[in-house]
């Protein structure tokens, strides 16, 4: 098949199809591999770099898994991320999948190592949508401060991936507060702050070995006072609210242009081949649907005219992130089908901020076809989004909403995977899914509640009573305090 | 801004708190009750006249209002410390934030009493989540009061960077409480404020070195002063480096009288500021302390209270590569008093201060503990011990009934008592929050409804 016949599919798409599991087009119609290998009849192949259609995935995961081994965990209480509570239940996972989960009369295939959860809660692996770990990372000093290319509005071109450092000590902690997978996604400075990279929450020496295969990109918007406070104190658009609007315009008015460059040219391969340019790539991916609108944004009328604009420009928003007012908007934002990832607590740090409710989370869930989320955007936050949620879940009944815990459960589980795309891989204990786990030594929703253990994909990625099993990043070996325990309390994670 | 509904809102909430029933004899009666210091399982606390009567075992008085407590818990409201409370509305709003002080010529003598709002939002927020006193105190890098940035947009990570004081004293601290109504002050001018480590350094000029130098000078500039006023009166005394104004304020912190709140991070710091206190004879109350494990027992021997966050276990710069969770498990296990803060800057998020001391239950430290460090000891560290933070005979009557164990998010505030007075279970949030309860997509628009 030769690259330029294909009619109508974008280079984003085609970069999609390559990636095997792009979970928003549906597209697979391409081959991945011809199209790599393309473009050597009717015309001279692009010199390397110049066709992103060439190498759609130039940066590739290389992501192996940890040693695994076959079990079945028993007699905890499950909470399936899907809505359902178990009691003394069974989950089974073969080959770093879920093979199986149900009560107490599961069968336990032969040859599986069974391991006993009585008295402890079980729970899909927790999904942090909105995170700055390893382009902010911990120690947050001068040079390591990355998640900002705070240069102008709009910086599509960059991507997270490219600052992420993959020993910022943070990844340790938060998966010690059960979290295996992490939307890494630069700040928000700019109306177009970059693409966002998700990631497995195991320890590597490279972002490609974190890197989860698969996964779609986000890209990182932001509404609101940030980039108008940003770029106006320089004396330069956006200043205001309409500022920003224009610039977002503006800017899907050009990719909607390269995209029409690129596809005809591949259609008719007639005259010299556009420029690439990255910038307008990634908009151009998301007009397409391979790229998924992660959209800082605070206030409920700043929503509707997101809403609006991804109309006119024809592409979906996949999330509000920070969405502060979600509860204002929570009928239309289900109807829409996008998620709002919320935090409970925070609140009244600048003006988009000051009308938060702790409710925020249970008012959103309540429409039919809604997707509440949890987030953190916070080294330490990330490390307890279980109490957050629960924070939510106590603020949802104190005004008499009747949720269930298995409901809350949700926030931080499945709905995240949602809003990144990969619901169909994680996110809830699922056969078929990977077997992303945590066992709790109590309930989940209680702050005295630890991981004990944190599978990812079948693989042991944490212990708490086991020091084999507490990974370190470099940057800890050695420091101040290292190899002390504190107060004769198994470390755990620091 | 909707300003006219913040203010009918907090009118609403002070009319719900009548001074007759503070008169009132009152009785907590079959709850588990927390008195700060002890645990009393189906327990009776009987307040009046804004004080705690009696906690005990006993029946309920006759003539009392008999509140049922069975299947409820009931504590001491909680005291945030390193807090913001009532002197910063909304942290990026920089006129809104009276914790702040810029000036140059006022420093140590900086009072944050004055910039108090007893009409902030913040305050019953803090209230729900069972906080009923603050010491509030001034704008300090790496410490509470305000101004943090809470998204990215700062462009500062995770790290506590940021702003600084403009001279080696960030001013003076004062508690209130958070009660409805138009007086909120308890005691103003109660500790000092001085950054050390990165931060004090960096008032320095970049260095600790010349930080230290620069204090010891200081106080040695003080105590010249407080021996001769009169000279400096007729300007017969040397050109001293201070205003009159911080000269005055700092002579309690140059006697030992005002505790000084050094906020100091690194462990090598903390040894550091304790021998200068004790060379200076300064008293002194460490904040921060995320690397204090490390020197537990020396920080215990000098007989040093510790403010402290318990989830701060990241290093989120050179100075707390230590950072753990169980250093307030640590400190406490040595010996030393520590009070357990809120999160950033404890003002909107001052209702955080339970889920933190859970969390340092979760990491080893004994549940009593953590009960003592939201409530009698940051009074027993602010010189208040027994006058509130505590369900005994004379203490004010701060109350809290708990639907539950009061430091798990699934537990809720469900009644507040502070001074006696019962206080509406109710905050903006709540307002806009049941505003919203139906989806708002009702006929007559959101706003129609209060």
């Amino acid at each position: 098949m030769r690259l330029h016949r294909l009619r109508g599919a974008s280079l984003a798409a085609l970069a999609c199809a390559a990636l095997a599991a792009c979970a928003t087009t549906g597209s697979n119609g391409s081959n991945g591999d011809e199209a790599a290998s393309s473009g050597d009849s009717g015309r001279a192949a692009l010199a390397p770099g110049l066709d992103a259609a060439a190498n759609p995935d130039p940066f590739p995961s290389t992501y192996r898994g940890l040693p695994r081994q076959n079990m079945a965990i028993v007699g905890g209480v499950v909470f399936t991320g899907a809505g359902q509570r178990i009691e003394n239940g069974v989950v089974i996972v073969t080959d770093g999948r879920v093979a199986a989960v149900g009560d107490a009369s599961t069968p336990v295939p032969a040859g599986h190592q069974v391991v006993d959860a009585r008295g402890r809660f079980v729970t899909p692996g927790i999904i942090d949508v909105h995170s700055h770990l390893g382009v902010y990372p911990s120690p947050g000093v001068q040079g390591m401060s990355d998640g900002n290319e705070a240069t102008s509005p709009n910086t599509a071109q960059v991507w997270a991936e490219h600052s992420l450092w993959p020993q910022d000590p943070g990844f340790n902690a938060a998966r010690a507060g059960g979290v295996t997978t992490l939307q890494i996604l630069p700040g928000s400075a700019n109306l177009f702050g970059g693409r966002g990279v998700t990631v497995r929450n195991v320890p590597s020496v490279t972002m490609q070995g974190m890197k989860m295969p698969g996964a779609p990109y986000g890209l990182k918007m932001a509404c609101g006072e940030n980039p108008s406070r940003v770029y106006g104190s320089r004396n330069q658009s956006p200043a205001t609210g309409m500022g920003n609007m224009a610039g977002y315009r503006a800017a899907f008015i050009a990719a909607r242009e390269y995209k029409a460059k690129w596809d005809k040219w591949r259609e008719d391969g007639e005259g010299s081949p556009p420029t690439r340019n990255l910038q307008n790539e990634t908009l151009a991916g998301v007009l397409d649907g391979s790229i998924l609108v992660q959209n800082h944004c605070y206030r409920a009328d700043e929503m509707a005219q997101m809403i609006d604009l991804a109309k006119e420009f024809g592409f979906r928003i996949t999330a509000f992130h920070h969405a502060i007012e979600a509860y204002k908007l929570a009928p239309t934002l289900a109807r829409e089908g996008i998620c709002a990832d919320m935090w409970t607590g925070w609140w009244g740090f600048k003006m988009e901020a000051l009308d938060a409710v702790e409710a925020n989370a249970a008012l959103v869930d309540a429409p039919p076809n809604s997707c509440a989320v949890i987030h953190s955007d916070d080294a330490e936050l990330t490390q307890r989004l279980n109490q957050e949620a629960a924070a939510a879940l106590a603020a949802g009944r104190r005004m008499g909403m009747d949720i269930p815990e298995e409901r809350a459960i949700s926030w931080i589980t499945l709905n995240p995977a949602r809003s990144l795309g990969i619901a169909d891989q994680t996110g809830s204990l699922e056969p078929g899914k990977r077997a992303d786990v945590v066992i709790w030594s109590a309930n989940p929703l209680s702050v005295y509640a630890r991981a004990d253990q944190v599978f990812i994909d079948g693989g042991l990625a944490f212990d708490r009573m086991n020091p084999a099993y507490q990974p370190l990043s470099d940057f800890e070996l050695g420091q101040p305090g290292y190899g002390l325990a504190a107060a004769n309390v198994p470390q755990g994670a620091r | 801004m909707r300003l006219r509904t913040l203010i009918l809102a907090a009118a609403g909430a002070a009319a719900f708190a009548l001074p007759a029933a503070a008169q009132q004899l009152t009785a907590i009666t079959g709850g588990r009750v927390l008195t700060g210091t002890s645990v009393i399982e189906n327990g009776t606390v009987v307040i009046r006249d804004g004080r705690v009567v009696s906690v005990g075992a006993g029946a309920a008085p006759s003539g009392a209002t008999v509140i049922d407590a069975r299947g409820k818990v009931v504590s001491p409201g909680f005291v945030a410390v390193d807090s913001g409370l009532g002197g910063s509305e909304i942290s990026s709003v920089g006129d809104s934030d009276d914790l702040r002080n810029g000036a140059n010529s006022i420093s140590a003598s900086f009072d944050v009493s004055y910039g108090l709002d007893p009409w902030s939002i913040t305050l019953p927020v803090a209230r729900l989540g069972g906080i009923t006193r603050a010491v509030v105190v001034p704008n300090h890098p790496g410490g509470g009061g305000g101004g943090h940035a809470h998204d990215d947009s700062d462009f500062a990570g995770v790290g506590h960077g940021g702003l600084q004081s403009p001279s080696l004293f960030a001013g003076q601290a004062a508690i209130i409480h958070l009660a409805a109504g138009t007086d909120i002050l308890v005691k103003p001018r109660v500790a000092m404020v001085a950054p050390f480590g990165e931060a004090g350094a960096g008032v320095a000029g970049g260095a600790r070195g010349a930080q230290f130098v620069q204090f010891k000078e200081t106080l040695a500039e003080v105590r010249l002063y407080a021996r001769n006023k009169a000279a400096y009166d007729r300007a017969g005394l040397r050109d001293l480096s201070l205003s009159r104004a911080d000269l005055e304020a700092l002579i309690p912190v140059a006697n030992g009288q005002m505790p000084l709140i050094v906020t100091v991070r690194r462990a090598a710091d903390i040894l550091q500021v304790l021998r200068l206190a004790r060379e200076e004879g300064v008293k002194i109350i460490l904040d921060g302390a995320e690397e204090g494990w490390l020197v537990a027992s020396q920080i215990a021997a000098a007989d040093v209270p510790v403010l402290l966050n318990p989830i701060s276990n990241l290093p989120g710069s050179l100075e707390t590569r230590a950072a753990r969770m169980q250093n307030a498990a640590a400190l406490d296990a040595a010996g030393v008093t520590i009070a357990i803060k809120g999160n950033e800057g404890s003002i909107h998020r001052a209702r955080e201060t339970r889920y933190n001391a859970g969390n340092a239950v979760s990491h080893g430290l004994p549940y009593e503990a953590a009960i003592e460090a939201i409530t009698v000891n940051p009074a027993r560290i602010f010189g208040m011990a027994g006058q509130f933070g505590e369900l005994r005979p004379g203490a004010a009557a701060d109350v809290v009934v708990w639907s539950g164990d009061p430091l798990e998010p699934l537990s809720i505030a469900e009644r507040i008592w502070v001074n006696g007075e019962e206080q509406a279970p109710t905050s903006r949030q709540f307002l806009l929050r049941d505003r919203y309860a139906q989806g708002g997509e009702g006929a007559m628009p959101p706003a129609y409804g209060r």
